[in-house]
């Protein structure tokens, strides 16, 4: 390329903001046209692995460092190396085809020797002509929380700070405001005169969440779906300063979760273990869903009332409900569409 | 300006920096000591994760970003300074206006010290690198925060310098290479305080930060707290130095805290109005302030002392005959500089997640990692400000200045 029309194109670059809104990015082509964006990017711009081969040679001293504190294990070369590449991993979005199946094969390795027993880590893409909705049935639930603990298990939320992405809110009869209703109950249900009310991320259409954060951590896929890239986040928490819906949680302290109670079954935006320092969140059971099961939280429920489904598709439980229910939506006045419907019979 | 000439400058500002009176030397020893139990409160928090600082996820933000956004209106401050000074050609701040530049770069350093204490992930930020990582600009108003901050160091670093190294080298500086990034400097101060207050202004999920008097009462707050803060280090200076400083900047000073302060006030009644006349749910997080809600009121105490700093330093401020007189001047700018502290730091962030979006009212306690890494942030600001001034008042006075005959030839002694 001639200097002057890479001058140009770095003006039009500038002038052209949109240019650099990748992740924001909603157009059908989305996910592909991003990571060839980006490709070309990385390619014109800069070399990236020359610049950080660079970084890595500059800074042997920092290297070995970083590699003492990466692996308490004992420091063998191979896993060292892993965890090496690991740290300077693009994000999620930004990889090719063949740099998400190698950071899946670090994972898996690393995490077979750190949990005793390999995960099996998808990278299933969103399909086509799906964007998931769910709608909940106030008139149906009773307050049983069996959601809540399958997710828990489902997800391999943090059992040592009790992380819920679930919440079930016990309201009284009458009234509708969530901030007089009781969002920890510890009694038996359902208790006489009060309804219940299940909040969780609702993957909005809008996500202010999306928006805010700094790297471009998190995103909503094609399929409707906001997920958050755990190697990425920096853990600044702007982006649950930003939900109108307390749909995020934040890793205060290292996840603790039993290995015998470890769900193998895992997706790379979705319940594959978290560290300290970063942001996770309800990722509607991607790596359930995806393969068109229902969310561990649907399949739980003894009272039938979670609906959750495919919005495109006319023949559906969630259009269904949509059609001849009277629905109604949390904060509709924010503009953040949200894609998760109450209901009542 | 070659390496030698550089090296020499900064060889001799580092000697004029480390030499001093028993005093000094106690007051840096002071200083280390708290930046070095702040290390230690921050190894810890390294260790263990953000679960020992007061925070939750309720409350995600608390005293770091409240400090955060104080700072900001510091480091604008020193446009006030900057403004008539090198625009107007109104000599008079003339001495003091290299310090207000100093405050500005320790309030810049704290600041983003502050944001990185505040990270789950700091050994992770590369990420926000352009090319290397992902900079969602402009998108993210964090981003624009990120360049703007890391800009407004810059000219406050380069502007100084220059003038410091030419008096340095007895030159005088010359108008046309500093002034334009004088101007760009002054719309720049403006920018970071703006661009702050969108950070919260920007978030409809939060009501109370969701306002439009948000970013101008961020700018009047801080005209009157930065302000208060030069003028108190002026005192100090004045009175512990050989650097006189005139009364006529005292005055003048004075007057602009008085006029901030003063407008500082309107807006806040303008609000208290506004929320309390016909108080809607999205005037709860206001009532968790000033009242307590549900029987939580951490915040009460706090905000009504502000409140009363507030009101009692702009009353002193408003009547000449005690505005002139030096003690109560600086009483009072200590008192409006504490008072803006509690208001626009953990009085505005706090309430923001009280209520949560979901109803939850939770109280925030800061712990003891975050005092100490806060105190020891703050001990890093002034010890950073203490060798500027230091090294600053050294070349304003002529004790340190270029020796050797191999120094660039003056074109103009002064
Ligand atoms: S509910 Fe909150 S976290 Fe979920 S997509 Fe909406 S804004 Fe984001
Ligand atoms: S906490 Fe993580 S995901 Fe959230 S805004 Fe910050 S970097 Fe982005």
């Amino acid at each position: 390329m001639t200097k002057s029309s890479s001058i140009k194109t770095w003006v039009r670059r500038l002038l052209n903001p949109e240019a650099l809104r990748y992740l924001a990015a909603d157009d059908p082509e989305g996910d592909r046209s991003f990571a060839e964006g980006a490709a070309q990017v990385m390619d014109k711009q800069l070399d990236r692995r020359q610049a950080l081969k660079a970084i890595a040679g500059a800074g042997a001293a920092g290297a070995a460092l970083v590699q003492a504190a990466c692996a308490p294990l004992g420091g063998r070369s191979e896993e060292a190396q892993h965890r090496w590449e690991e740290f300077f991993k693009k994000n999620y979005r930004l990889m090719t085809e063949t740099e998400r199946a190698e950071t899946v094969t670090r994972l898996t390795k690393l995490a077979a020797d750190d949990r005793g027993g390999a995960p099996h880590i998808q990278t299933t893409p969103a399909q086509p002509g799906v964007l998931f909705g769910y709608a909940f049935n106030i008139s149906k639930c009773k307050g049983y929380q069996d959601c809540v603990k399958a997710c828990i298990h489902e997800n391999n939320l943090d059992r040592g700070e009790n992380m819920q992405y679930i919440r079930i809110f016990e309201i009284e009869n009458g009234q509708q405001s969530l901030a007089s209703a009781n969002g920890s109950y510890y009694h038996e249900v359902p208790a006489d005169g009060h309804y219940y009310l299940g909040t969780q991320c609702f993957h909005c259409e809008n996500p202010p969440c999306v928006d805010v954060c700094p790297v471009g951590a998190t995103w909503k896929e094609e399929d409707g779906i906001v997920v958050v890239d755990y190697d990425w986040c920096i853990g600044c928490r702007y982006c649950q300063a930003a939900c109108p819906y307390f749909g995020r949680r934040f890793n205060w302290s290292a996840p603790q979760v039993p290995p015998e109670s470890v769900n193998r079954e895992q997706h790379y935006l979705g319940n594959r273990p978290r560290k300290k320092g970063v942001m996770e969140k309800c990722t509607f059971c991607i790596q359930r869903t995806r393969q068109g099961k229902l969310p561990a939280c649907v399949e739980a429920c003894p009272t039938g009332a979670r609906v959750f489904g495919n919005l495109l598709d006319p023949n559906s439980e969630i259009r269904y409900v949509l059609a001849n229910k009277k629905v109604f939506r949390l904060k509709e006045e924010l503009g953040t569409e949200p894609k998760f419907w109450y209901f009542t019979d | 300006m070659s390496p030698t000439h550089l090296f020499q400058f900064f060889g001799d500002a580092f000697l004029s920096a480390t030499r001093g009176r028993l005093a000094y030397h106690v007051w840096m020893g002071g200083l280390t000591f708290l930046m070095l139990l702040g290390a230690y409160a921050y190894s810890v928090q390294l260790q263990e994760g953000l679960i020992v600082t007061g925070m939750n996820d309720h409350i995600s933000w608390g005293m770091y970003i409240s400090n955060f956004t104080f700072l900001v209106g510091l480091a604008a401050a020193a446009v006030m300074l900057v403004l008539p000074t090198y625009i107007l050609d109104d000599v008079d701040f003339g001495g003091a206006v290299l310090i207000g530049e100093g405050v500005a770069v320790a309030a810049l350093v704290m600041c983003l010290a502050f944001v990185t204490v505040d990270l789950g992930g700091p050994h992770r930020v590369w990420h926000m690198i352009p090319k290397l990582g992902y900079f969602n600009w402009p998108r993210s108003m964090l981003t624009w925060d990120v360049l703007v901050l890391n800009g407004y160091l810059a000219l406050n670093v380069m502007v100084p310098f220059y003038l410091l190294y030419s008096r340095y080298h007895g030159v005088k500086p010359d108008k046309r290479k500093y002034v334009p990034f004088v101007v760009l400097s002054v719309f720049w101060a403006v920018g970071i305080h703006l661009v702050t207050a969108f950070l919260y202004a920007g978030l409809p999920a939060r009501p109370f930060w969701h306002n439009a008097l948000l970013g101008p009462r961020f700018l009047a707050s801080a005209f009157a707290a930065g302000p208060a803060f030069i003028l108190m280090l002026l005192g100090v200076i004045d009175r512990f130095t050989d650097y006189g400083i005139r009364v006529v900047i005292f005055d003048k000073l004075a007057l602009i805290i008085t006029v901030a302060a003063q407008i500082n006030l309107v807006m806040l009644g303008s609000e208290l109005f506004v929320e309390f006349y016909q108080p809607t749910e999205h005037a709860e997080s206001a009532v968790y302030l000033f009242f307590g809600l549900n029987g939580h009121d951490a915040l009460v105490p706090w905000i009504r002392s502000a409140v009363a700093l507030n009101l009692g330093a702009t009353l002193c401020l408003s009547i000449h005959p005690l505005r002139r007189r030096r003690g109560i001047l600086l009483a009072a700018s200590t008192l409006l500089f504490l008072a803006v502290w509690i208001e626009k730091g953990m009085g505005l962030v706090v309430p923001g997640f009280v209520p949560g979006p979901l109803g939850d009212v939770v109280d925030y306690h800061p712990s003891w990692v975050e005092i100490w890494v806060t105190v020891g942030i703050w001990a890093m600001g002034f010890f950073i400000l203490s060798g500027l001034v230091k090294v600053a008042i050294a070349i304003e006075t002529g004790r340190m200045k270029a020796k050797g005959g191999d120094q660039e030839v003056p074109t103009e002694s002064l």
